[in-house]
This record gives structure tokens, C-alpha cells and sequence, in this order.
């Protein structure tokens, strides 16, 4: 009964969604108001309607109803409440209603907006969205139906929505698969949701961005108004890579967090063109330039998102996150070529209208740099999809299917990624329009000699290795420079108006969210470079088997076995196995840690559970590898050193602090005055933007 | 003037791209094989960067945790998606290429922790080099437990 509402209702929603499509684009072709409205409210109806869909569904998780096949593939009877409600997102069926669940909520967010002065985008925002979720429930409807039973037919069980012959019975088996438990991890259960949020956020400036080249309104006014949704889809969309990165780090047991695996590459991808596209609007919204950049950008990003999720989701590549094999994947490759070739047609179609209000001069103007940052994103860019592709290419170009690995990216993109650095530092400093290096060098000596200073005391103290050093210089050149920035702006401040300097400081810094957000936003990059660099070059490993007693010495650190325990706790149906290990570092006690092994019956799986003791200097991780319960050899112990690799959480806090200062709401960005056109003799400085 | 400056940059920055992509490449290539393939190609890959994958014999699993070295047998499985697809799915696949003895087998030994997914029927995916003495050194291992085996469709027996 429940089953068949839901289904019901995801098919009603799918009505709904391609009569809005179709209302908004013949109300605007014939001119009529109604039909636009019409379609404005058939959207807003697309929120509610899914909204009951995915309760129905989330019903039949949480009551054990394994009569329904998702609910027997994602939960089982041993699972807690919470972990059934999430089982939502957990298979391939659930997410795809929430990924269109997310864009309901968006689109009719977007369309109870103010539109009086952007009238004309309106419908067509409505007609790009209607597109994209009509794509994604048809997906559902027709292909990856979450109300799917089991029904028992002339002695056989099948899947099917409705009775597939006169006689069938509903089966329903006595307890579910449950989830992978290497998916129940806090990490994992906000980390998919944090993706998609992402995703599905920046399918809203993509719309108006087609909106902007469909009406013709190619001035810089879909930038101003999608600001906001592409920093918050930003923010989510890097929340949902760092929290990948965690639960990879806590729960995987490989001492790392990010493996350079296709599915991990599919979701960097669009947060790289992302990321090109915040700093390229800002070049629009100033100077009137890269007008076409950035609409390729956006197109770039929303077909990435798109691929993003089809890999995820489907078997394509081989991959630990890649578990099902589904007849969709022809479908998204289609619909993500439809949508590229529509685009960029229509971006081509527009091309002259397009064109930049200025000329850029300098090479070493605001301007110019910012196109810098942005080539090095794209190289990233191609480097990742290369690396991704590489298998399919070198099959049909020899043959043989080669592949290459983790030594690949890190190889091909540290250069790129330390540019990235150096760009972080300098950028920040030159002028609109024009720069010298004398007037860079003049702006930027200070730091430079600082963090020479700081380099130096490191290559002395710390480290020769020459990429260490590099890095390490790079990430200092960050940190002063954009301390000096803050430092610089403040002290103007200070003297124009008479304010103390943290006044002054605080004032600056709430004038210009969006700018300072953007530094503290660096300042956390130059943070997670040091984690990345210290767990890249100097993680150091060891593994020993030990009786109770014996010790084990990595480093400055001895790890001594105390003893073991091994119990079942049958409510969860788990077995839990804790080593208890005493921790030393230069012989003094530091406490204990208790890496273990959790046992899951009903998979059949082990998951293990690293003990972490973590400071600002190193990670010491120690992963229970095996034990002899009744012999003198004890356990066995796989031990991680991972220095400075805290400073990747560190940064990711400071991350997102400085993110949603620059994205909190102060006011309306829309109603702020739009930019004058820049002339000859109004070119703005650094200073004064 | 500034016009050139420009081309020339973007062309510097681009070839510099070119060459990082296609150094690291062949730096880092490593050749997809079947356990098939590397049986009949014997030494003409020994010590190549390789990257293998099969089905996990469950039978064939030792570990020894003094030495962290695990040893275990993969059974060959078609490398072609569109194959295994016809075949009836991954985990059909991996199911018969583990209960078919006649199908080609590869040892293979990797020193570290055991990972939490190996067991029988799992899809091993092992990067290393083949030795002289045929048995395939892994240094890195990668297992795929497809979640639907023969129980997506749950067994009757399960319903009273």
C-alpha cells in the first residue's frame, strides 16, 4: 500500500516537473504571464510532493519493511534508528531521490525569490531546472524505482512494482542486508549528503546562466545573483570532500585520506572548476572581462556535477566506492553530452554580445593573475580527467588497457598546486589593471624575507628534503603575505578614522566579507598544505607482533602491548576485539590507546578501528592487525607517524569559519548598486575595492 | 605587443602542462591485465608495472601475522565490463571464476595489514610486478565486494 504511494506520488512529482517545463517555456514564448506563473507554482508543488515521496520512504527503512527491495539492500533489523533514516542516501535507488529531493528544495527556493527586476530569467531558470529534474525522476520512475517489492510468483521471487502475474504473493524476507559497515561512520553519513549539496547547488547557477545567454541579458547581473548559491554550493561541496577524507583517515586503515581513486577524482573535478569560477566572476563583476570564461566554467561545472554522480553511481570505473552496476549509466552519459553540446551552442550563439569591456594590459595585473589561477585549476582539471580517462584511451588507441596511479596526480599536480601557493600569496597584492614588478616586490619584500627566515630555521631544524623545503617556503609566503594584507588594511584604517587597530580591523574586515573570508579562506589552504606535506613526505610506518610486555619503537615513540579483550555485543550483532596499549615518546607515559577490530555478523565484515593519538607535531596511529588469543606471541600491530597532518583538520576548521564568513548574509547582494562601467579614468586599485 | 606576451605565456604555461601530464604518465603507467593474459605473456612481464585483477579464492587465504604477509590465489575474470554484464553481473562472475577449477589461477603475495574486504569471491585488484618465479608481488591491493551477489534477489527459505 505504502509502497505504491510512494511510487504514486514520485510519479505525480514527475508529471508536475515536465508541465512546469513545458508551461514556462510556452508562456514565455507566447507571452503569457499565466502560463509563467503557472509554472512557477507547478515548481513550488515539486518540494512538497517529493518531500511526502522520500517520507514514505524513509517510513518503510525505519519499520523494517524488507518486502520492499531497497529497504532489504540498505537496513537490517540490527541497525539503529538513526543509521535506517540515513540508508536514504545509501543506495543507489534512495539517492537518487534525494538528489531530486535537494533540487526541489532549491529550485522552489530560487523561485520564491523577489523577481521584479529579473523578470525575463524567470522562466527559463524554471525551463533549466525543470530539465534537470525531470531527467533525475525519470531516472527513478522508470529505471530506479525505491518502491520496487519482492513479490513470490509460480515459486520464484522477483522485483517487481506491481503484481507481475495473477497469482503472486508479496514476499518479504526476515531481515535486510544492512549497510556496509565501513559506512557507518559519522564521517559517512554527512559526508554523501554534504556532496550532493553541493552538486545539486550548482545546478541553480548553471540556470541562470543559460537564463543570461537564452534572454540575452549578458551583462554581469547572473553572477551577481548566484554569488551566494555558488559559495554555499562551494562550501558543501568541499565540507563533503574533507569529511570523505576523515572517515577514509578513521575508517579505512591505510594511515591516509586520499587515495587519488576515480570516484574521489570525479567529485574534485567539479569543486576545481568551482573554485576557478569564484575567482573569475569576481574579474566579470570588476572589470567586465572573461565573460565567456566564465559561462564556460559554469557549463564545465554543472556537467561535472553531473559525472560526478553517474560515477559515483555506477560501475564504470573500478574503484572501492563503486558497488553497483546499473543500466543508467547510458542515460547520464547522454544526458551530460546533451546538455554540453545545448550549451556551449548556446554560449556560441551569444559569443559577440559577450565580449570583455576591457582590455587586459598587464601581465602582472590583478587580472592577469587571477586568468593564472585560473589556467592552473584547469591544468589540475585536465590532469585529473586525463588520469581518469587514461584506461579507456590507451585501450582503443593500443589495445591494452593501461591505467596509471596515485604517483601519477601527485606527480603531475604538485607543481600546479604549489603555483596555486605562490599565486595565493601574490595575487592578493597587485593592483587592478596595472602592476609592475616594482610595485609587487615593493608590496611583498617583508613576507619574503620572513618566510625565508622561517625556511631557513626548518631546513636547519626539520628537514632537507628539497620538496619539503620548497613547500614549506611556499606555504610561509602565504601565511605573511596575507597576514601583511590584514595588517596593511588595517593600519589604513586605523589612520583615516581615528579607530584602534582591532576596531579598525573588525570594521574592514565586515565591509569586505567577501574578500576577507576569501584570505582566512587561503590562510586555510597554506594550513592543509603543511598536513598534506607532512603526511606526503614524512609518514613513517612500522609493524611488529609483540606478547603482552613487549614494546614496539617507531620514531620518538615506544608502543607496549598491555593486553586484549575480545567480546560479543548481540544487540548490535558485532564482535568487538580492543588491544590496550601503553604509548611512551622519549620515555616518558603518555596514556593509552585502543585500536580495535569490530567484527560485523551479519556481513561477514571486520572493520578496524585505528587507535589515534593526535598533537599539532604528529598523528600516532596504530591499526590492530591480528591476534593469538591464547599464545605468548600477542597481537600484531601495524603503527603510522604522520606528522603534521592535523594541520589538514586545522585547516579544514578555518575553512569553513572563513567560508561562511564570506557567504553569511549581510545584505541582499542583488540590491547592491551593479557595477559602473570601468573607464579609462575610473580604474580601481587594490586598496579601494 | 601585450597581445604576444600573452599568447606566448598561455602557450609556455600550456606546454609546461603537456609535459608534466605526458612525464608522469609514462612514469606512473602501469598495464591492466588478466590473470589469462599474464599466464601467457609468462616472462615477457616479468618486473613491469602491472595491474591485475581477479576473482579471490576464499580457500587459497593465508596470513601470517609475524611477517604481515598474506598469501592467495585469483582466479581469472574477463577484464571487459560490457562482458561481465552479459555474463549476468560482477558478482555472478566472481562467483563461477572461484568454483571453477579450471580456470587459470595467479598467487599472489602482499606484506601489510589484511584488509578488511578480502574474502572468497571478493574482486581483487592488485598493483605490483610479476617474479621470475611466477608468483605476483602486490604492493598495493584493492578489493570490490559487489553487494549483490546471488541475494538481491533474497532465497525463500528465509521467509518463515
Amino acid at each position: 500500500m505504502l509502497a505504491e504511494f510512494g511510487y504514486g506520488v514520485l510519479l505525480v512529482s514527475f508529471v508536475v516537473t515536465v508541465y512546469s517545463g513545458i508551461a514556462a517555456f510556452y508562456g514565455v514564448r507566447s507571452k503569457s504571464s499565466a502560463l509563467v506563473e503557472s509554472a512557477r507554482r507547478a515548481q513550488l508543488l515539486t518540494f512538497p510532493l517529493i518531500t511526502i515521496s522520500s517520507i514514505t520512504l524513509i517510513y518503510l527503512l525505519v519499520n523494517n519493511h524488507f518486502e520492499v527491495s531497497f529497504v532489504y539492500e540498505v537496513t537490517s533489523r540490527s541497525m539503529p534508528t538513526y543509521l535506517k533514516v540515513t540508508a536514504w542516501w545509501g543506495g543507489q535507488a534512495g539517492s537518487l531521490v534525494f538528489w531530486s529531493w535537494l533540487l526541489a528544495v532549491f529550485t522552489s527556493a530560487v523561485t520564491l525569490r523577489k523577481w521584479d527586476r529579473d523578470a525575463e530569467f524567470l522562466p527559463w531558470v524554471i525551463v533549466i531546472s525543470s530539465i534537470t529534474l525531470t531527467f533525475f525522476l525519470g531516472m527513478i520512475v522508470v529505471f530506479e524505482n525505491p518502491f520496487t517489492r519482492f513479490w513470490l510468483s509460480n515459486g520464484e521471487v522477483v522485483p517487481s512494482m506491481f503484481r507481475p502475474s495473477a497469482n503472486a504473493t508479496i514476499f518479504t524476507p526476515n531481515d535486510g542486508q544492512g549497510l556496509n559497515p565501513l559506512l557507518r561512520h559519522p564521517g559517512m553519513i554527512i559526508h554523501p549528503p554534504m556532496l550532493y549539496l553541493g552538486f545539486v547547488a550548482y545546478v541553480i547557477p548553471y540556470a541562470f546562466a543559460m537564463a543570461a545567454l537564452i534572454t540575452g541579458r549578458t551583462d554581469d547581473r547572473w553572477t551577481r545573483i548566484t554569488r551566494r548559491w555558488s559559495l554555499w554550493a562551494w562550501l558543501f561541496l568541499s565540507l563533503g570532500l574533507v569529511l570523505g577524507g576523515r572517515w577514509a583517515y578513521d575508517v579505512l586503515g591505510w594511515g591516509g585520506y586520499w587515495g587519488w581513486d576515480p570516484v574521489e577524482i570525479a567529485a574534485f573535478m567539479p569543486w576545481l572548476t568551482g573554485t576557478a569560477l569564484l575567482h573569475s566572476v569576481m574579474i566579470q563583476e570588476k572589470r567586465g572581462m572573461l565573460k565567456h570564461w566564465n559561462m564556460i566554467l559554469v557549463i564545465l561545472t554543472y556537467s561535472l556535477v553531473i559525472f560526478g554522480t553517474f560515477l559515483t553511481r555506477s560501475g564504470v570505473l573500478s574503484s572501492v566506492h563503486s558497488f553497483a552496476n546499473s543500466p543508467i549509466g547510458p542515460f547520464f552519459m547522454g544526458f551530460v553530452t546533451l546538455t554540453l553540446v545545448s550549451s556551449v551552442a548556446l554560449l556560441i550563439w551569444r559569443w559577440p554580445e559577450l565580449k570583455g569591456e576591457t582590455e587586459m594590459k598587464s601581465m602582472l595585473s590583478r587580472e592577469a593573475l587571477f586568468l593564472l589561477n585560473n589556467l592552473l585549476f584547469m591544468s589540475i582539471l585536465v590532469v585529473c580527467f586525463w588520469g581518469v580517462i587514461y584506461p579507456l584511451i590507451s585501450e582503443l588507441a593500443t589495445g591494452q588497457k593501461v591505467t596509471v596511479g596515485p604517483p601519477y596526480y601527485e606527480r603531475a599536480t604538485g607543481p600546479l598546486f604549489a603555483g596555486l601557493l605562490f599565486l595565493m600569496a601574490i595575487a592578493p597584492l597587485s593592483a587592478w589593471g596595472h602592476s609592475t614588478v616594482q610595485t609587487l616586490g615593493r608590496a611583498i619584500w617583508k613576507s619574503a624575507l620572513a618566510a625565508l627566515v622561517v625556511t631557513g630555521v626548518l631546513f636547519a631544524t626539520y628537514t632537507q628534503n628539497i620538496y619539503a623545503v620548497v613547500g614549506f617556503f611556499l606555504v610561509a609566503l602565504v601565511l605573511f603575505a596575507t597576514a601583511h594584507e590584514f595588517w596593511r588594511g588595517a593600519r589604513a584604517r586605523q589612520k583615516a578614522q581615528g579607530e584602534n587597530i582591532f576596531a579598525a580591523l573588525g570594521r574592514l574586515m565586515g565591509r569586505n566579507r567577501r574578500r576577507y573570508g576569501g584570505y582566512i579562506i587561503h590562510i586555510s589552504m597554506a594550513l592543509m598544505a603543511i598536513g598534506i606535506l607532512g603526511i606526503e613526505i614524512f609518514q613513517t610506518e612500522t609493524q611488529g607482533t609483540v606478547a603482552s610486555g613487549e614494546k614496539i619503537a617507531i620514531g620518538d615513540y615506544v608502543v607496549e602491548y598491555r593486553e586484549l579483550a575480545s567480546w560479543d555485543s548481540p544487540g548490535e550483532g558485532v564482535n568487538y576485539t580492543r588491544a590496550v596499549v601503553d604509548i611512551y615518546e622519549n620515555g616518558i607515559y603518555l596514556g593509552q590507546l585502543y585500536p580495535r577490530i569490530d567484527f560485523y555478523y551479519d556481513s561477514q565484515q571486520n572493520m578496524t578501528i585505528p587507535g589515534q593519538r593526535s598533537t599539532f607535531r604528529d598523528d600516532l596511529y596504530i591499526l590492530l592487525v591480528d591476534w593469538q588469543p591464547v599464545s605468548s606471541i600477542g597481537a600484531t600491530f601495524k603503527i603510522y607517524v604522520n606528522p603534521l597532518v592535523n594541520w589538514m583538520w586545522i585547516g579544514s576548521i578555518t575553512f569553513l569559519f572563513g567560508l561562511i564568513y564570506a557567504a553569511w548574509p549581510d545584505r541582499d547582494p542583488a540590491d547592491a548598486p551593479a557595477r559602473r562601467k570601468v573607464t579609462a579614468g575610473n580604474r580601481q586599485t587594490s586598496a579601494a575595492d | 605587443m601585450q597581445r604576444t606576451k600573452f599568447i606566448l605565456g598561455g602557450l609556455l604555461i600550456l606546454a609546461a602542462v603537456v609535459y608534466l601530464i605526458a612525464s608522469s604518465t609514462q612514469a606512473s603507467a602501469e598495464y591492466f591485465m588478466t590473470v589469462d593474459e599474464v599466464k601467457a605473456e609468462g616472462a615477457a612481464v616479468v618486473g613491469q608495472s602491472l595491474r591485475l585483477s581477479g576473482a579471490v579464492v576464499g580457500d587459497t587465504v593465508q596470513y601470517d601475522p609475524q611477517t604481515l604477509t598474506l598469501t592467495f590465489e585469483i582466479a581469472h575474470v574477463t577484464g571487459d565490463n560490457n562482458e561481465i554484464e552479459a555474463q549476468g553481473g560482477l558478482a555472478l562472475v566472481l562467483f563461477e571464476a572461484v568454483n571453477d577449477p579450471s580456470r587459470e589461477r595467479i598467487t599472489v603475495i602482499y606484506v601489510g595489514p589484511k584488509p578488511d574486504l578480502l574474502r572468497s569471491e571478493a574482486q581483487a585488484i592488485v598493483t605490483g610486478k610479476l617474479g621470475e618465479d611466477g608468483i605476483f608481488y602486490a604492493e598495493e591491493l584493492l578489493l570490490k565486494c559487489p553487494t549483490r551477489y546471488e541475494e538481491a534477489v533474497p532465497e525463500q527459505a528465509s521467509e518463515n
